[in-house]
């Protein structure tokens, strides 16, 4: 060890961590990172925290800064209950997307860890937070910060000058709704006035140079509309309130009857939260296999130049393979698919396939069998992709052998699970369907959207729920929910669950039938 | 180079709020859990942090999810080892998914602790206790500081002179410190021979000596005199003001007529007093003493689960106590204090023989003596009223006229029980003069 503490070119020797280490760790990877894996991040702000702060950051869903919520201090209840008694130990970092990337450090890691730390989250996700364009396109990691330190302040004046109870009420029905606070596609946006005029021109034109006599002889499609003004009518209100629309906290917070504009702020502060946390929801397998493939590549070189050392080595191979085990169905410690372990050797599969590809491979992936450039490749799949087309995209049949999965269909009122598909040549397909399906977070949460709102009748408030697969809402959650939609809207509110395939109606539900 | 940030330092407890919020929301919850805690613990034990349930009320997060047993889904799951295509898996019990429902603890119930501070917070609520009694209870001690040695860091006002000298002047000694005689000597021995008629041998033993002066010089700079590492502090303990020992006599009757009520509002009582004295003494003893016709010293389970059948002579109690004094604790050692629940009843001519012991004996010993009656809710507002009442109310009102440390009160709810301690509390502000 004394031996070994004296080479010259290891970046730390011993297990205590000092910030001169950190600094000297953290350069050389990420100068490795960026000529050997061509990352391209965001600047690193490292920040040393307690478990004590760890257990904070765990309960008001990860960010430094949140406003103040009582269920944000029974998870904390929560959290710090399962560290006490050692159910569950913390997580080693902790990052946020935002600009500069914040990397929490856990003060007990040992020096080897906090390498390793650096290379999974400072590198590895970041990356991914920079380059994936689900995060491009949805998240502006330079304001977020300055948005929750806004959000904190703004709630915490309303708090002040209308008193905790009423805040605290808008914050419990808006949190209710998260799920169904995000936009799952972007709208076009609005053309300018000018674009208008071009289009109209543009349309005008093509209906001069086209023109042909003989559409005049056709009859009219008018008259036969003029029957059912109804329905015109209503498809006019429809569209005049924009609807059907999924994103149910904006159109509380746009056209809800009883909210106050603070009211409406807070509802849209809840609102930008859930989206900027969107896309971390969809990307957990990419997003964790892309800083495990990072600092599982990245410790490796080093290794291999002589910067670490033996035992500092073995070390990280420790915990590297303990987060990356993935214990079959069977086994007493299962609990779902490990996002670490199925983001990671996808990973390394496609790095195989690129460089020593066999016959099977270039069949399924004629693209990137034998590509060559397996950098180039993940690179490209790191910017592009989400967990549900990555899988589809990329699941290879000689990964599905490995893992020797399975799909067993459920279906509610049968008594036996059957055994649908397994890794075999029939098999691997609708594996691999079903495993990007069931990431498909869009398709996995329940549909609904606000369908109808008559403002100048009753005002009811009429949701649908699309039921997939027969899977139903659960009741009592579904009831305590459309209270707090009614907290928000003001009048009755009334959900409908509707087959997704056939269109008929299963149930219906209103606030007039749940009791106080 | 990444920045650098170690938040290790910033306040901790940044989530407290979170938690009072959380607590006010499931106040009544708990408010219920720690009067359970309360009925069925030790009085000693109040004083504490408590471990209550996850309230299920008001606290549940609602959202729109799938109802678990309904529909038709499709589990992945890795690991397949014997299975093939269409084979039948009976679902194992009523669990609806191969995701066999793990015995995990769910985020909805568990036990977490409150407190000290919480726990008293939630015990005062009914009591309807002044804000300024609330602070005085909850605080814990006086604390003085006491000369405790030395200390090698501390504030620049504490710094020990005497000592700080002491460890330079031993310093300079180890590391030979020229010092200013032996200077001076060279200086004069310089002075001197300039004076003389200058030689070839005075020359050079001029030069000499300047070379001497510079490096003795040179030397006393690069010693200081009084170097960082010699400095020492007065270093200060704080030390709990030492207080006297209390001892608190609960008194009461066991007999049939105290049902639950009556002996969840007396245990409530006690428990008051007893926080007081603890906050007050370094060393607070409870003695039990219940009484039927006859008294007994008994412990605390004893005092408030066992009943026993009997008529009712309070003045036994009172003996007994009298008799637990002169054996254990001598009055100019102890301070005595003396809280007695009972329902009213007596045996007729008892009352008198309680009023001449108090007079007589007992007063003069105890610190504080308090009698509540604990009476039915129904009869409150007549009793309230009128200074008729039981044979024992009317005795100890004789009592009461006479001696100012005498404090009795009817109580039918939790709230009529600190009017009984007013006068205690009001003298709080003498007591910590003294101290």
């Amino acid at each position: 060890m004394a031996r070994q503490a004296n080479k010259p070119g290891l970046l730390f020797s011993g297990s205590d961590w000092d910030f001169g280490k950190l600094s000297r760790a953290y350069e050389a990877i990420e100068a490795l990172a960026i000529e050997e894996l061509h990352l391209d991040i965001y600047p690193v702000q490292m920040e040393i925290i307690s478990s004590q702060q760890m257990l904070d950051a765990y309960s008001s869903v990860g960010m430094p800064l949140m406003y103040r919520h009582w269920s944000f201090g029974k998870h904390f209840l929560y959290q710090d209950l399962l560290y006490r008694k050692g159910g569950r130990g913390l997580a080693y970092e902790l990052v946020i997307n935002s600009n500069p990337c914040i990397v929490y450090l856990m003060e007990e890691n040992t020096m080897a860890l906090q390498a390793l730390v650096t290379a999974h989250a400072a590198l590895g996700h970041n990356h991914f937070f920079k380059n994936n364009h689900l995060f491009r396109q949805w998240t502006d990691a330079g304001a977020i910060l300055s948005y929750l330190d806004f959000a904190k302040s703004y709630i915490t004046r309303c708090e002040e000058r209308h008193g905790l109870a009423a805040v605290e009420a808008i914050l419990d029905a808006a949190h209710a709704l998260m799920e169904q606070g995000v936009f799952r596609y972007r709208r076009p946006p609005k053309l300018s006035s000018e674009r208008q005029r071009e289009g109209l021109r543009e349309r005008l034109e093509y209906e001069e140079r086209s023109y042909n006599d003989l559409w005049r002889t056709l009859p009219s499609a008018q008259e036969s509309k003029k029957a059912d003004g109804v329905d015109a009518r209503m498809a006019e209100r429809k569209k005049s309130l924009n609807l059907p629309e999924e994103n149910l906290l904006y159109f509380l917070e746009k056209n809800s009857l009883i909210l106050e504009p603070w009211q409406r702020e807070i509802v849209r502060i809840v609102r930008i939260i859930a989206q900027y946390f969107y896309p971390q929801r969809q990307t957990q397998v990419m997003n964790e296999g892309c800083a495990t493939f990072v600092h599982y590549t990245l410790m490796n070189m080093l290794f291999d130049r002589d910067r670490i050392s033996e035992g500092a080595m073995l070390e990280i191979l420790r915990n590297h393979s303990n987060v990356i085990s993935q214990p079959a169905y069977d086994d007493p410690r299962f609990s779902g698919i490990n996002p670490y372990a199925l983001g990671l050797d996808m990973m390394q599969d496609i790095q195989r396939m690129s460089i020593e590809p066999t016959a099977e491979d270039r069949d399924w992936f004629p693209d990137i069998a034998g590509h060559g450039n397996w950098r180039e490749v993940l690179l490209e799949a790191w910017a592009n992709h989400r967990d549900e087309s990555f899988i589809r995209q990329y699941l290879s049949p000689s990964l599905i052998r490995k893992w020797r999965l399975f799909v067993l269909a459920d279906g509610a009122d049968k008594p036996h699970f059957e055994v649908a598909s397994i890794h075999n040549e029939r098999g691997y397909d609708k594996i691999r369907a079903a495993l990007a399906n069931s990431y498909d977070i869009g398709a996995n949460r329940p549909d609904i959207q606000v369908i109808d709102v008559d403002l100048l009748g009753d005002r009811q408030l009429r949701l649908q729920h699309r039921v997939k697969d027969g899977i139903v809402l659960d009741e009592g959650s579904r009831d305590s929910t459309l209270r707090h939609v009614r907290n928000l809207w003001g009048y009755e509110v009334s959900l409908v669950a509707v087959d997704a395939q056939t269109g008929t109606v299963i149930h219906e539900r209103s606030t007039s039938q749940i009791a106080e | 180079m990444p920045i650098f940030i170690d938040r290790r330092l910033n306040p901790k407890d940044k989530s407290l709020g979170n938690r009072q919020r959380f607590l006010r929301r499931a106040r009544e919850e708990l408010k219920r859990s720690i009067r359970d805690q309360i009925r069925s613990g030790r009085i000693a034990d109040v004083d504490a942090e408590h471990a209550v349930p996850m309230p299920e009320r008001g606290t549940t997060e609602p959202s729109f999810n799938d109802n678990k047993a309904s529909g038709n889904r499709q589990h992945i799951l890795p690991g397949n080892r014997h299975f093939a295509p269409g084979d039948l898996i009976p679902k194992p019990g009523q669990g609806s998914g191969a995701r066999a429902p793990g015995n995990k603890v769910s985020e909805d119930d568990f036990r977490f602790v409150l407190s000290r501070e919480e726990v008293l917070e939630l015990f005062f609520e009914d009591l309807e206790l002044p804000d300024l009694v609330k602070l005085n209870l909850k605080e814990i001690h006086a604390f003085k500081p006491r000369r405790a040695g030395f200390a090698a860091t501390g504030s620049p006002t504490n710094i020990s002179v005497g000592r700080t000298m002491r460890n330079s002047h031993g310093r300079r000694i180890a590391l030979r410190r020229p010092k200013q005689q032996e200077l001076d000597a060279i200086i004069q021995e310089i002075a001197t021979l300039e004076s003389e008629p200058a030689g070839a041998a005075t020359r050079q033993r001029i030069a000499t000596l300047r070379e001497e002066l510079e490096r003795l010089e040179r030397r006393r700079r690069r010693i200081a005199f009084v170097d960082p590492v010699d400095i020492r502090f007065n270093r200060f303990d704080a030390r709990p003001i030492p207080n006297a020992n209390a001892v608190m006599f609960c008194l009461m009757d066991v007999s049939g007529s105290m049902g639950e009520r009556e002996k969840d509002l007396a245990k409530r009582f006690f428990v008051l007093l007893h926080l007081f004295l603890k906050r007050r003494y370094e060393r607070t003893e409870i003695v039990f003493i219940r009484h039927t016709h006859e008294a007994h010293e008994v412990d605390e389970d004893t005092f408030f689960y066992n009943t026993q059948s009997g008529g009712t002579i309070v003045s036994t109690a009172l003996d007994e106590m009298h008799r637990i004094i002169g054996e254990r604790y001598p009055a100019a050692e102890w301070n005595i204090y003396a809280a007695q629940a009972s329902d009213g009843d007596n045996f007729a001519t008892d009352s008198e023989r309680c009023i001449k012991f108090l007079d007589g004996k007992l007063m003069r010993l105890c610190q504080y003596f308090a009698y509540v009656e604990i009476i039915d809710e129904r009869e409150a507002h007549i009793f309230r009223a009128t200074e008729n009442g039981t044979s024992l109310w009317r005795a100890y009102s004789t009592v009461e006229a006479k001696w100012p440390n005498f404090q009795m009160s009817r109580i039918a709810t939790p709230a009529d029980i600190y009017p009984v301690f007013r006068r205690l509390f009001a003298r709080q502000p003498a007591v910590r003069k003294s101290a």
